[in-house]
């Protein structure tokens, strides 16, 4: 169901997240939607409170208050009795409410399929896309024992299962043999047990009546379309869709307070509007970027818990999501510390600091995780930490999304002497256009400059590319929003959402600290000319506003290149923003940081200087 | 605003404890309503399913899966022996030449026999499990087939973080003030199932020694990440634990590092040393939030167990407040005033603060996430 201004004239969006409830109030004023107000309280889902509404409750009476601070009105109101009041009639109520939830863990999925690399892999970005988190991938041929998959399908007791795996037509026998170990693992929902595991079946449809007789008696059988009907055919959407479906129906019926939460989100005419799992809803949003500018785009949302990297690449624009399940700024941030080791956290700080003191620091954010770094040395700390998750992260995103694996290839001539094979990944940093940042630590880092810092320490774009952080972290709230009012979630992502940065243009390849690495002429929109050869190693920040545009001239030094066809000069136009045009030759592939400590804190401290990452008395 | 919610974690001198003790699988309750149990008491028990193990037994025969009905000796629901055959061929031209048959691999039951693919499914022996009160107590409801629900009256003290499993056993204070870091000298056989109160450090040698001893517990302000490194062999990537299994339960109060124990804290362990206590080291940071626990039962009638509605704790003017980040961690404060206002920070960041005086009268403002109330 969707509505037009007239009925949508005040909106609450809620994202109910494993830790923060955030509330954001859409109005309708002068003729557009804008965001105008925003609040947050704690995430309730757990004891004591065992009720997700209540800090539905305390941030929506933060929105309140606020805005009747905004409005000097104190007749405002948006609930009366916990409850909300909809539709809106004049100072009181709201026309719609909508949610996001990744609270309780979010949606926790196993996907089995027979080749891990094909229908397996296939079953894991169904179930990534549709926004859950994969626990395993149980495949015929992932050498395991079968007595090891039934074991381990037994505990890890997901929300639900999908389940993949052959061609039409093709043969039946594995996959039949993966329902029997599913069958005889009996595996039991992580939510409560008074109903059956639901299981997606999305595999060969000749096997579909040996799958009911192995499994219809023991979990509740869902049959949709093969994923991958073909080999060289992925057909995600109606297995995202039951996904979707039971989510709903399901597992959120099991959340505590999930049953008044899915009662309360609707339109103005009480039609329900189903609560969406917040990565979904984020990954909507990303999908609408790509396809209206027409460009390649990579997103990344990074949690307390969990770190997401979205991407559309290719003129297909193929989509792919990534969780990183154990990358994150809070509840996972000790993890991070453990996949990266401190020595790749310790080369981003530009001050000596105590190793020990610093694990325990990490350990007591792990548990105290709604902390904020009050001084600033932990937020350089925080933010060190920050850029390994993200490398962490993006290194998962590019290894999945690849091409299908196991297709044959025909390929021509000039293909013959090239390592292109299937299963390579699509993700190209040099075609990339835009990257998108959200997640606390980049949506709300207290100077744009550190988001930008962060953006390019880890992910490293290559070539051109534009820099968007999501400014105070509504991409779920819109993704939701779009579903009964598209207009209203597009202006208010164009005109609230999305903060331009500006952009970054760092030539690839390898040079020597000093020696000459990038001749760089920007006419810039105020008529200045900003002129320089830049030494390797160097970074170089020119300010242009959002909005606006620099005319540039760019020629790469021997062993550096600018753009995918390998140009070592290129006339481009540079988009500006919050924070203007970063200008990096630290080179790519490889990137490396000097090696001596003392020399690499020299340096660390000279790009935080040029970015304007931090007050000067850190950096002396 | 005059108020505002925060975290908080329970520290009290007397509150009614409401602790479900459910099986994993359904099973037998040992026990009524009404019941006054013990910690030790088993109160429910059920048999686990045992381990599934596949067998290819078309394979093993030499025939198609679709050809094993004619020579399978077995259907689902047998109980097998190791000596059982599952299925056997008749030989070389019926005759019983070169007859072959496949015996079962475990004891168990047959679960399952596929034709499309020749597996049958074999359950080893059903696994006993039994559950434990875990806390002195009645038992005030019981969930048939389930569980029991058992309350009591008790001294709480929720921890921060914790490893190891349930336990019971005596508390015994060992550190004199709650910023003390006990000497490995204190203990001795004397802390023989005992749980130990140290102040504000618990050093790996002195674990070391404490578990020598056969202590049961130890309670801590703080302790070090390298120790726990050491003590489990890996390093806690998320923070899930309460099932190692390391010889006794560690719980800490504050956190990582040396933090004196809240004086709260201190002064109910220091009341309460030996008495008895139940405690665990059972942490979840991550979606349904398990924080260690200690529980000290007093004596009560049941009409007191009446539990307060859960509520969230409320910062508001006077509220005490412990501070849990750097600048001033460990320490404690009063409320004086919660500016509506977002206000910038050292780190730049613009958050909602509030204004708190220290006991010497010095005050400062922090960020409103970073205290918790401490419930009076």
């Amino acid at each position: 169901m969707q509505y037009d201004e007239k009925r949508l004239t005040r909106i609450v969006a809620t994202d109910c997240g494993s830790t923060t409830t955030k509330a954001i109030l859409i109005e309708y004023v002068d003729g557009e939607y804008r965001q105008t107000i925003r609040g947050e309280a704690p995430t309730t889902v757990e004891a004591p409170l065992n009720d997700v509404t209540k800090g539905v409750i305390n941030s929506t009476q933060e929105l309140e208050e606020l805005a009747r601070l905004k409005y000097n009105n104190p007749n405002i109101k948006f609930m009366e009795n916990g409850e909300f009041i909809i539709p809106r009639k004049g100072d009181v109520g709201v026309d719609a409410y909508v949610s996001t939830s990744s609270a309780g863990g979010g949606l926790q999925m196993m996907v089995t399929g027979v080749v891990a690399s094909m229908t397996g892999e296939s079953a894991e970005r169904a179930a990534l896309g549709a926004g859950a988190i994969v626990m395993d991938l149980i495949a015929s041929n992932d050498k395991r024992m079968n007595h090891e998959k039934i074991e381990r399908i037994r505990h890890l007791r997901p929300d639900m299962i999908l389940m993949a795996g052959g061609e039409d037509g093709g043969t039946i026998k594995h996959v039949v043999e993966m329902a029997e170990l599913v069958s005889g693992a009996d595996p039991k929902p992580r939510l409560g047990s008074s109903y059956k595991l639901p299981v997606i079946y999305a595999g060969n449809n000749q096997a579909v009546d040996e799958i009911k007789k192995t499994l219809a008696s023991k979990v509740d059988l869902i049959v949709t379309d093969n994923l991958r009907p073909k080999l060289e055919t992925e057909n995600l959407g109606p297995a995202r869709d039951k996904i979707h479906d039971i989510f709903m129906e399901h597992v959120m019926q099991q959340a505590p307070g999930y049953n008044k939460l899915m009662e309360w989100t609707q339109g103005p005419d009480h039609h329900r509007v189903p609560i969406m799992p917040t990565p979904a809803a984020v990954g909507n949003i990303m999908q609408t970027i790509a396809k209206d500018e027409k460009i390649e785009v990579v997103g990344v949302d990074i949690g307390g818990a969990t770190t997401d990297v979205f991407s559309v690449f290719t003129e297909d624009y193929v989509f792919n999501r990534t969780v990183s399940a154990n990358l994150g700024m809070s509840y996972s941030i000790s993890n991070v510390l453990a996949s990266s080791g401190l020595a790749n956290i310790m080369r981003w700080v530009p001050f000596d600091i105590n190793e020990s003191e610093l694990r325990n620091m990490i350990k007591n954010k792990m548990i105290r995780p709604t902390t904020i770094p009050s001084l600033l040395e932990e937020l350089v700390l925080e933010q060190a930490i920050a850029k390994e998750a993200l490398r962490l992260a993006f290194e998962q995103h590019k290894e999945f999304a690849s091409s299908l694996k196991g297709m044959q290839r025909q390929r021509d001539i000039s293909e013959a002497f090239s390592q292109s094979t299937s299963g390579a990944s699509i993700v190209n940093l040099m075609s990339l256009d835009l990257l998108v940042g959200s997640g606390g630590v980049l949506s709300h880092a207290p100077r744009r400059f550190q988001t930008v810092m962060m953006l390019i320490d880890a992910f490293l774009p290559e070539g051109v590319t534009r820099l968007a952080v999501d400014s105070i972290f509504m991409m779920p709230h819109l993704g939701v929003l779009s579903e009964i009012s598209p207009k209203a979630a597009t202006e208010v992502f164009r005109k609230d959402c999305m903060v331009y940065l500006g952009s970054c243009v760092a030539p690839v390849g390898r040079g020597k600290y000093g020696k000459p690495a990038l001749y760089a002429k920007l006419e810039l929109p105020d008529g200045t000319v900003f002129e320089e050869n830049i030494p390797f190693g160097e970074v170089r920040l020119i300010p242009c506003e959002a909005g606006k545009v620099a005319k540039a001239i760019l020629k790469a030094a021997p062993g550096l290149i600018l753009d995918s066809s390998k140009a070592k000069e290129l006339s481009v136009e540079l988009h500006g923003g919050q924070v203007g045009i970063v200008l990096d030759t630290r080179g790519r592939q490889p990137f490396t940081l000097p090696t001596e400590k003392s020399e690499r804190i020299k340096y660390l401290k000279k790009w935080m200087r040029e970015l304007k990452a931090y007050p000067e008395d850190i950096l002396v | 605003m005059g108020q505002a919610y925060s975290a908080g974690l329970t520290v009290t001198d007397s509150m009614i404890v409401r602790k479900e003790r459910i099986l994993p699988l359904k099973g037998k309750v040992l026990v009524t309503k009404g019941t006054k149990v013990k910690a030790e008491d088993v109160v429910a028990e059920t048999l686990l399913p045992g381990k599934v193990v596949p067998f290819n037994l078309a394979n093993k025969l030499g025939v198609t899966p679709a050809q094993l009905e004619k020579y399978i000796k077995i259907k689902p629901g047998d109980q097998i022996t190791k000596q059982s055959i599952l299925a056997e061929n008749s030989g070389l031209f019926g005759l019983g030449i070169f007859k072959s048959e496949v015996r079962s691999p475990v004891d168990g039951e047959v679960e399952s026999i596929s034709a499309v693919t020749g597996q049958v499914l074999l359950r080893e022996p059903r696994i006993p499990v039994q559950v434990r009160a875990f806390l002195d107590g009645i038992i005030t409801d019981v969930i048939p087939d389930e569980g029991v629900v058992i309350e009591n009256k008790s001294a709480y003290i929720q921890g921060i973080f914790g490893i190891g499993d349930e336990t019971t056993g005596e508390l015994m204070l060992l550190a004199e003030t709650p910023d003390d870091e006990i000497d490995a000298g204190k203990i001795n056989d004397s802390c023989k199932g005992k749980i130990i109160i140290a102040g504000s450090f618990v050093p790996f040698h002195v674990i070391e020694i404490a578990r020598k001893h056969g202590v049961k517990a130890i309670i801590t302000g703080g302790i070090d990440d390298q120790d726990i490194k050491k003590l489990l062999g890996y390093d806690i990537g998320v923070a899930i634990t309460g099932h190692e299994n390391i010889g006794l339960t560690i719980v800490c109060t504050e956190g990582f590092g040396k933090i004196t124990m809240a004086k709260k804290t201190f002064d109910l362990l220091k009341q309460y040393s030996g008495h008895k206590a139940s405690v665990h080291g059972h942490t979840q940071i991550r979606a349904g939030v398990i924080r260690p626990e200690i529980i000290i039962p007093l004596d009560f009638t049941e009409d007191e167990l009446v539990s307060k509605e859960a509520s969230m704790p409320i910062l508001e003017i006077g509220t005490l407040i412990r501070i849990i980040r750097q600048p001033h961690f460990g320490t404690i404060a009063k409320v004086t005033a919660l500016p509506e206002e977002l206000t910038k920070v050292e780190s730049e960041t613009l958050v909602r603060i509030l204004e708190a005086e220290f006991d010497d009268g010095t005050r400062i403002r922090i960020p409103r996430a970073n205290v918790e109330v401490i419930e009076s």
